[in-house]
C-alpha cells in the first residue's frame, strides 16, 4: 500500500471522526479561523512526506469553534460554563446538557440536545460517540439497545415517543440500556 | 533490561531503576502538601528507609505493575495514584484509553490492608472497585478522586456504608454517574468521624435533612463542598450547624432576593469565625454577595471561577480580602478588578483568571481583560508565584514586565485563546517574552505556552529552564529543532504534552536516552510517523510507545507502512512491560 494513499492529507477528515460533542458529518461554520493554522502545521508536516499539489488544495478552512481540546479547559469545567451561557446571555443558545451512559462502558459523556435537529440526529450522534452501530431502531429487526431518558418526574422513559421538543425539555439523563434489559423492564433504572 | 512480565523478576534491579519510577515531585508536594514522595538512592542504609516508607506516590499507573509497587513499600500507609494523560481532561485521549484502578485497588487490599490514605487522579474507577476498597480498607481514612470516572453514587453508598473510619471524601470533577440518590444516607448514626466532605462535583440534588443530620453529628468537619443544586435558602441551616468550618464550597448562589433570607445568610456567615476558604458560589446574584463581607479578611483562598458576576460586584468582594492567598476567577474581573487585588491582596500567590467565554461566542463587546491585569498582578503582589492566565491579546513588553518583576515565579501557565497570536503591537512572535520568563525565573517548574511562537522561544527553554518539569505546548515551533531543543536542555523535565505543532520524531530519536528520564511524552497532531515509533520503540525497551488511532475500520498496525503518520503518540518509561488492559485504539509498538 502506498503511502500517499495511507496518509489522505486531509485534516478535515482526521478532525471527523475525533471524539467532539458536535453531531457527526462536518458542519462547516463561516469561517473566521485564518487558513494559516490548519495550512501551517500540514505544510510543515507535508515536507517530510512530500505530498502532490493536488492535496494541499484539498485544504479548506475548518470551523474555528471546533479544535478539539482548545481552549484547554477541563470538560468540567466546559460543561458548567455552557449550561450557566443561557443565564448570562438571554438568546436562544443555552444548551440543554445531559449524561449520557452507556451498559457496559465505564466512562460517561455529555451532550448538547439543542444542537440536535431531531431524533434521528440524536441517534446517529450517539452512535458515532459510543462506537456502535444499532442504535437506530429499525422495525423489522429487535434492537441490540435501547435509549432510555430520565424525565423531569423522575420515569425512564424510551427515547421517541413524545415530540422532539417536548423530549429535550423534560430530559434529565439518558441512559444506553442493552435490548433485553430494555424489552424486560418498561420504565425502571 | 526489561521487566519481563509481573513476578519477583523487579526485586533484582537495582534502585537507580526505582529512582527514575518513584521520583521526588516537587510541585505535586506543594499541592499536597501532606504528600512526601520517595527518592530512592542507592546507598548503605537506604534500603530499610523502603521498607518503613509511608507514603507512596505513583505518577503512572503502567510505569509498575500494582503487586510490585505494593510489595516494594510493605508498610505503605497513604498511596497516590494517576492515571490518564493530563490532556484527557480536553477530550485528547479516548475515553476507553485505560487507567483502570481495579488492579491497584486488588494489589493494595492484598498488600496494604492497613491503608489509610487513597488518592487516585485520572483514573477510571467502577463501583465494584469502591465497594472493594470500602470492604478491604478498615482503616481508611481519605479517599480522594480527582477527576476519574465510571463509578456511580451506588458506589459512594458503600464507602459511605462500610467506611467507619473516614474522614475525607473529597470528589473534586469527578463524573459520576448519579442512580442512587440516597448515598449519603449510607454513613451510619454513630458515624461522626468527617472532617471534609467535598461533593461539588455532583448534579442531583442532595437531601438537605440528611446532610443536615450528618454535618450535625460531626463536630470535626473542617472542609464542606456543596453542590450547585444545594438552594442558597438552605445554606444558613448547615452553616448554623458547622459554624467551626475553615473551608466552604456554596451551592448555587441565586435565589430570589427577600431580606429574610438575606440577614438569615449574613447572620449565619459571621457566625463563621474560622472560615479560610471559600468556593462554589455559583450563578451568584449580586444583591447576595454582601452576606459574604464579614468573613473577607479572614479569606486565605476564593474560588469564584464560577460565579458569573461583573467586574463592579467583584470589585465590592475582592477589596475586602486582604489576606487572600490563593484567587480563582473569571475574565469578569477585568484589568481593572486585577488593578484592584493588585493593590488590596498583597500577600496573594496563586492567580488563576478562566474565560467566560472561550469560543467567542457571545454577542456582546468581550471583556476587557488584558495584559494589562497581568502585568499590575505581577507588579502589585510580590508574593506571587502561580499564574494560569487565559486572554485574548499579549504582547512581549508585558511578559518581559512580568519575569522582571517575579523572578520567584514557579508556574506560569498562558493560554491566548486564539492560536498562534502575535504580539498585539508589534506582530512579532511572543518568544522574546517567554524567554524572558524562562531566563528571570530560575524556579519556574511548571509553563505553558501559547500564541505565535518559533523555534526561538524553546531554545531559550531549553537553554534556562533548569527546574522545569513540566512543559504545555500547542500551535508553536517552526521545525524539529524546536523538540530538539527542550530534550537535549530541561535538566529536569518530568512530562511534556505538545499538540498541533510540526515536530516529527527524529528528536524523539536523537534524545531517547532523555524519554527514560521523563515520566511520559505526549504528542498528538504532529508529524509523527509510525517507522520512527518502531525505530524507538525498538531502541528503548524500557519505553511503553505507544500509538493511538481512534478511527475504525482501518488496516492494523503491523500492516501499515513506515511513512503512516501517527495521530497521537504517548510515550512513557514502565517496569511494568506492555499493559495487557489496551484498548482497540491503542497500539504499544
Amino acid at each position: 500500500m502506498k503511502g500517499a494513499t495511507c496518509y489522505k492529507n486531509d485534516l478535515e477528515n482526521l478532525r471527523a471522526t475525533e471524539l467532539t460533542l458536535r453531531p457527526p458529518g462536518i458542519d462547516v461554520e463561516e469561517v473566521i479561523r485564518s487558513a494559516s493554522i490548519a495550512t501551517k502545521c500540514k505544510k510543515r508536516a507535508l515536507s517530510e512526506k512530500k505530498e502532490t499539489d493536488e492535496n494541499e488544495q484539498a485544504t479548506e478552512p475548518v470551523a474555528k469553534a471546533q479544535i478539539v481540546g482548545w481552549p484547554p479547559i477541563r470538560a468540567y469545567r466546559m460543561n458548567s460554563f455552557r449550561s450557566r451561557k443561557s443565564l448570562v446571555v438571554d438568546d436562544n443558545n443555552g444548551g440543554i446538557y445531559v449524561k449520557v451512559s452507556m451498559d457496559g462502558v465505564p466512562y460517561l459523556r455529555k451532550i448538547d440536545l439543542k444542537i440536535y435537529e431531531g431524533y434521528e440526529e440524536l441517534w446517529r450522534a450517539l452512535e458515532d460517540m459510543f462506537k456502535c452501530s444499532s442504535l437506530v431502531p429499525v422495525n423489522y429487526d429487535e434492537p441490540k439497545y435501547a435509549i432510555t431518558y430520565e424525565d423531569k418526574d423522575g420515569d425512564w422513559m424510551l427515547v421517541g415517543d413524545v415530540p422532539w421538543e417536548m423530549f429535550i425539555s423534560s430530559c434529565k439523563r439518558m441512559r444506553i440500556m442493552k435490548g433485553c434489559e430494555a424489552r424486560g423492564q418498561s420504565s425502571s433504572a | 533490561m526489561r521487566c519481563g512480565g509481573g513476578g519477583p523478576a523487579w526485586a533484582m534491579f537495582p534502585d537507580e531503576v526505582w529512582e527514575q519510577v518513584f521520583s521526588f515531585l516537587g510541585s505535586d508536594a506543594d499541592r499536597n502538601a501532606a504528600f512526601v514522595t520517595i527518592v530512592l538512592v542507592p546507598r548503605l542504609g537506604r534500603r530499610a528507609e523502603r521498607r518503613s516508607r509511608r507514603r507512596v506516590f505513583v505518577g503512572n499507573c503502567y510505569a509498575v505493575a500494582p503487586a510490585a509497587a505494593v510489595a516494594r513499600f510493605p508498610e505503605a500507609r497513604a498511596a497516590a495514584v494517576k492515571g490518564k494523560p493530563h490532556f484527557a481532561d480536553f477530550n485528547l485521549v479516548p475515553g476507553d484509553w485505560g487507567g483502570g484502578a481495579d488492579a491497584w485497588v486488588a494489589a493494595m487490599a492484598e498488600g496494604w490492608p492497613l491503608l489509610e490514605e487513597l488518592r487516585l487522579k485520572r483514573m477510571v474507577v467502577s463501583d465494584d472497585c469502591l465497594e472493594a476498597l470500602a470492604r478491604a480498607f478498615k482503616n481508611l481514612r481519605v479517599l480522594a478522586l480527582t477527576s476519574c470516572d465510571g463509578f456511580s453514587t451506588a458506589g459512594l453508598a458503600a464507602i459511605a456504608a462500610h467506611c467507619r473510619n473516614l474522614r475525607e471524601l473529597d470528589l473534586q470533577e469527578n463524573m459520576i454517574e448519579e442512580n442512587c440518590s440516597h448515598w449519603l444516607s449510607h454513613f451510619p448514626e454513630s458515624f461522626t468521624s468527617l472532617v471534609n466532605l467535598n461533593i461539588a462535583c455532583l448534579e442531583g440534588e442532595v437531601n438537605v435533612s440528611v446532610l443536615e443530620r450528618l454535618v450535625s453529628r460531626c463536630p470535626n468537619l473542617k472542609t464542606l463542598g456543596l453542590n450547585q443544586a444545594f438552594p442558597l435558602d438552605k445554606l444558613n441551616i448547615l452553616l448554623r450547624r458547622a459554624p467551626q468550618l475553615i473551608d466552604l464550597g456554596t451551592g448555587r448562589f441565586d435565589a430570589e432576593y427577600y431580606p429574610e433570607l438575606f440577614h438569615k445568610l449574613e447572620s449565619a456567615f459571621s457566625g463563621c469565625k474560622s472560615l479560610r476558604g471559600l468556593s462554589g458560589i455559583w450563578e451568584a446574584v449580586p444583591a447576595h454577595l454582601p452576606a459574604l463581607y464579614s468573613i473577607c479578611e479572614g479569606l486565605t483562598s476564593l474560588n469564584l471561577s464560577y460565579a458569573t458576576i461583573q467586574s463592579p460586584d467583584l470589585i465590592k468582594l475582592v477589596s475586602q480580602c486582604k489576606n487572600l492567598q490563593k484567587l480563582w476567577v473569571m475574565d469578569f474581573i477585568e484589568d481593572a478588578g486585577l488593578a484592584v487585588v493588585a493593590s488590596s491582596c498583597k500577600l496573594l500567590q496563586e492567580l488563576r483568571v478562566f474565560p467566560s467565554d472561550p469560543y467567542g461566542e457571545v454577542a456582546q463587546p468581550p471583556v476587557s481583560l488584558t495584559e494589562r491585569g497581568l502585568i499590575a498582578v505581577s507588579t502589585g503582589c510580590p508574593m506571587l508565584h502561580s499564574v494560569l492566565y487565559f486572554c485574548r491579546q499579549m504582547t512581549n513588553s508585558a511578559l518581559i514586565t512580568v519575569a522582571h518583576n517575579r523572578p520567584n515565579l514557579i508556574r506560569f501557565r498562558l493560554c491566548i485563546l486564539e492560536p498562534h497570536t502575535p504580539d498585539y503591537l508589534t506582530f512579532q512572535p511572543l518568544d522574546a517574552g517567554f524567554s524572558a520568563i524562562v531566563e528571570s525565573c530560575r524556579d519556574l517548574c511548571r509553563l505553558s505556552l501559547s500564541g505565535l511562537l518559533t523555534d526561538r522561544v524553546f531554545k531559550s527553554i531549553g537553554a534556562y529552564a533548569d527546574c522545569l518539569e513540566m512543559l504545555s505546548v500547542a500551535f508553536a515551533g517552526d521545525s524539529d529543532a524546536g523538540l530538539h531543543y527542550i530534550l537535549s536542555g530541561c535538566k529536569s523535565l518530568k512530562k511534556l504534552e505538545i499538540r498541533d505543532c510540526p515536530f516529527g520524531a527524529k528528536p524523539l530519536l536523537a534524545n531517547a536516552a532523555k524519554l527514560e528520564t521523563m515520566r511520559s511524552l505526549w504528542m498528538s497532531s504532529c508529524a509523527v510517523t509510525l517507522g520512527a515509533c518502531r525505530l524507538l520503540a525498538q531502541k528503548m525497551p524500557q519505553l511503553n510507545v505507544e500509538v493511538i488511532d481512534e478511527r475504525g475500520g482501518r488496516p492494523s498496525w503491523e500492516l501499515r507502512p513506515n511513512d503512516c503518520p501517527v495521530e497521537k503518540l504517548f510515550v512513557y518509561r514502565t517496569l511494568a512491560g506492555r499493559r495487557a488492559d489496551k484498548p482497540p485504539c491503542v497500539w504499544i509498538v
